[in-house]
């Protein structure tokens, strides 16, 4: 089954959800972005220079890597591990970013401009554009440069302009509206890098092209490792294009997806940005395109809230929302405290540090796996690395050697 | 259609109309007021009342902060539609709905069609909603001779105008050039040719918006185009110093 088989007039629609809400200024140079990436999708040469660009710089095929001491520990399924993580900048956001490199290459322009939360997707953004020679500025909420001082940190050094924005509640959502209001000035040497499968289209459609070499690379690598197909796939959905990347290679196959949203306090408290896993969420059009937003009665958004900045957004990737929808995807929610949990249980028995966003995939698992019987696979997509979350996880587990350290260093500085 | 024939009137004795612009609930019910009183004084032609949204990506810093602190201090839709009721019965002028799409579609086609007519506008402008999405809103408008609004700007083609143009009610709204409303823009050649291919692709009154804030403007404008759109730039007046400096304003703006 192919995701983009749209019906006549449909384009860019998965089932009622997707579409292109947008100013009209930006009409002409959607439709060119439209064009170049059909162009990109049907030249089979542009897929081999993405796959080459990606195992020369970014060290793909990340692996899989097999679970045994977790597996074992929990008595069930066998527990496999997509290793977006060991990617250069250490999450699946480079996979996009360098894919929508080589497109901004052919549309001729010189300069990127992207959103970010976490700031995974903006370090990724600034990497790439330093690679292809781009001019580069990153539009993160002032929360969120205030949290994530370490990416930010390297944006800058790798030469793009960091602006802190200042609207609204502070966060991605905002920073995405203040990168539409520099595309609908600069669209004539800019192009919009957006780093989730969200937004208008072509980009959903695109985000998801490119991340789809995790799910092409993770079907062959878990049949090589495990000797057999996954029984079930857990991804984490913020926007949702890790997890989109991932269940593209399983699409056709006898295999359960799962989607893990940020539940934050948990249902009912109103902290967390579960859109589908829990019933907060309703139908709407906003940033450009129509899917499940959390918002009020009256179509104005909501806050949101999640230990991982990088899920804290309000609404979700069009094409998972017709999939789940259908059936197809499952969609649960994993609350900040399973996911400490789970994070220091990973990080002992099996030396890895997902990150916070990845880990709410890692906390489905453990919660399903010892349910499941040992000859069923279990395989997670680890989207990110979670050294990057140092400070926040530092700050949830109240490590008194890290408080020292950082005490220390502000006296060297001068505090 | 009520809201073109009533231009149509006024071009009768005025050879560039105004429309101004006020943010519902910014800063209050009471300043809008206000404001209106001022603009109808002054001979204002239309007002688009703009509902309050949380993301409100087309717009520029003054009128961002306006809709933020509105929906914050909690301005609802159904507010906007009594506020514009009241308006409606007591200014001479027209009255449109300017918003995000998400609230048309939050309430429903139906209901946001039944309580804007009810209300007493004449039409709607949504910037996100492209026309192509339009369809079943346009015809519901025309049960109730609401006219939607629909934008050209410069960056679109000869066939994309065309399809634009086939698609307006009551006027069109030119876009003067790139960018969110409130800033600077420059009136020359460019804008000069741009309007004059909005007039090959309609024949319904062209109004002028974003940037369009002085004396200057509106003089350049004349034979160029039929309606003047003022926005931010009466805002700003009235933030600096309320009723006397939207007073000025006004008196400079049409000297």
């Amino acid at each position: 089954m192919s995701l983009f088989d749209f019906a006549d007039g449909r384009e860019g629609y998965y089932g009622d959800y997707g579409g292109t809400f947008l100013p009209e200024i930006l009409a002409t140079t959607v439709e060119e972005l439209r064009l170049c990436f059909r162009g990109c999708k049907e030249d089979p040469t542009f897929w081999a220079e993405f796959v080459e660009l990606m195992r020369t710089y970014s060290g793909r095929p990340t692996p899989v890597s097999y679970l045994e001491n977790l597996s074992n520990k929990l008595g069930g399924a066998r527990i496999y591990v997509k290793r977006e993580d060991l990617n250069h900048t250490g999450s699946h956001k480079i996979n996009n970013v360098m894919g929508q490199g080589l497109i901004c290459k052919r549309l001729g322009k010189k300069r990127v401009i992207a959103e970010t939360g976490a700031g995974q997707h903006g370090f990724a953004t600034a990497t790439m554009a330093a690679r292809f020679g781009f001019d580069c500025k990153i539009y993160m909420g002032a929360v969120d440069v205030a949290r994530q001082r370490p990416n930010v940190f390297w944006m800058e050094n790798l030469g793009a302009e960091v602006m802190a924005v200042q609207d609204g509640q502070r966060t991605l959502k905002d920073a995405i509206n203040e990168c539409l209001r520099d595309w609908v000035t600069n669209m004539a040497d800019t192009h919009y890098v957006l780093g989730t499968a969200c937004g208008p289209h072509p980009f959903p459609e695109m985000v998801s092209f490119f991340q789809a070499i995790i799910g092409k690379e993770a079907r062959q690598q878990i049949i090589q490792e495990a000797g057999k197909l996954p029984d079930r796939v857990f991804a984490c959905v913020g926007g949702g294009s890790n997890a989109i990347g991932i269940f593209q290679g399983f699409m056709d196959d006898n295999v359960e997806l799962i989607g893990v949203e940020a539940g934050g306090h948990g249902p009912g408290s109103g902290l967390h940005a579960a859109r589908l896993a829990y019933d907060d969420a309703s139908v709407g059009v906003a940033q450009g395109f129509k899917t499940y937003f959390l918002q009020n009665n009256d179509g104005n958004m909501l806050e949101t809230h999640s230990i991982a900045a990088g899920l804290d957004y309000i609404g979700i990737n069009p094409i998972l929302s017709d999939l789940w929808e259908k059936d197809r995807v499952r969609f649960e929610a994993a609350t900040d405290e399973m996911v400490r949990d789970t994070l220091k249980l990973v990080m002992r028995t099996e030396g890895l540090i997902p990150a916070l966003e990845s880990t709410h995939a890692f906390a489905l698992a453990v919660a399903e796996a010892p349910k499941m019987g040992k000859d069923e696979v279990i395989l997670i997509n680890q989207s990110g690395r979670g050294d990057k979350d140092i400070f926040t996880v530092a700050d949830t587990i109240e490590d008194d050697h890290w408080k020292e350290f950082i005490k220390n260093k502000a006296v060297e500085y001068g505090a | 259609m009520v809201l073109e024939q009533y231009l149509r009137e006024r071009l009768q004795q005025k050879d560039l109309l105004l429309m101004t612009h006020v943010v519902c609930g910014y800063p209050s019910f009471e300043d809008n007021w206000r404001e209106l009183e001022i603009m109808a004084e002054f001979g204002v032609d239309m007002v688009e009342l703009q509902f309050p949204f949380s993301e409100p990506s087309a717009d520029g810093p003054l009128f961002v902060k306006a809709n933020q602190e509105a929906v914050s201090s909690g301005v609802r839709p159904t507010d906007c539609f009594e506020f514009m009721r009241k308006v409606c019965d007591h200014f001479p002028f027209k009255v449109l709905m300017m918003g995000y799409y998400n609230t048309a579609f939050k309430m429903g086609h139906d209901s946001f069609i039944q309580q804007l007519s009810a209300a007493g506008g004449c039409g709607y402008i949504l910037p996100d909603l492209p026309v192509e999405e339009a369809g079943e809103l346009h015809q519901l408008s025309k049960t109730k001779e609401l006219a939607p609004i629909v934008l050209m700007t410069p960056t679109n083609t000869d066939a994309r105008l065309n399809v634009l143009g086939a698609a307006a009610e009551g006027f069109i709204y030119a876009v003067a050039r790139k960018g969110v409303t409130g800033g600077q823009t420059e009136m020359g050649d460019d804008l000069k040719t741009f309007l004059g291919r909005c007039k090959q692709y309609t024949n319904l009154p062209v109004a002028v918006g974003f940037g369009v804030s002085q004396k200057a403007d509106l003089d350049f404008l004349r034979g160029k185009a039929d309606i003047a759109i003022i926005g931010t730039a009466a805002l700003k007046a009235w933030k600096m110093g309320g009723e006397d400096s939207l007073r000025v304003f006004f008196s400079d703006l049409l000297s």
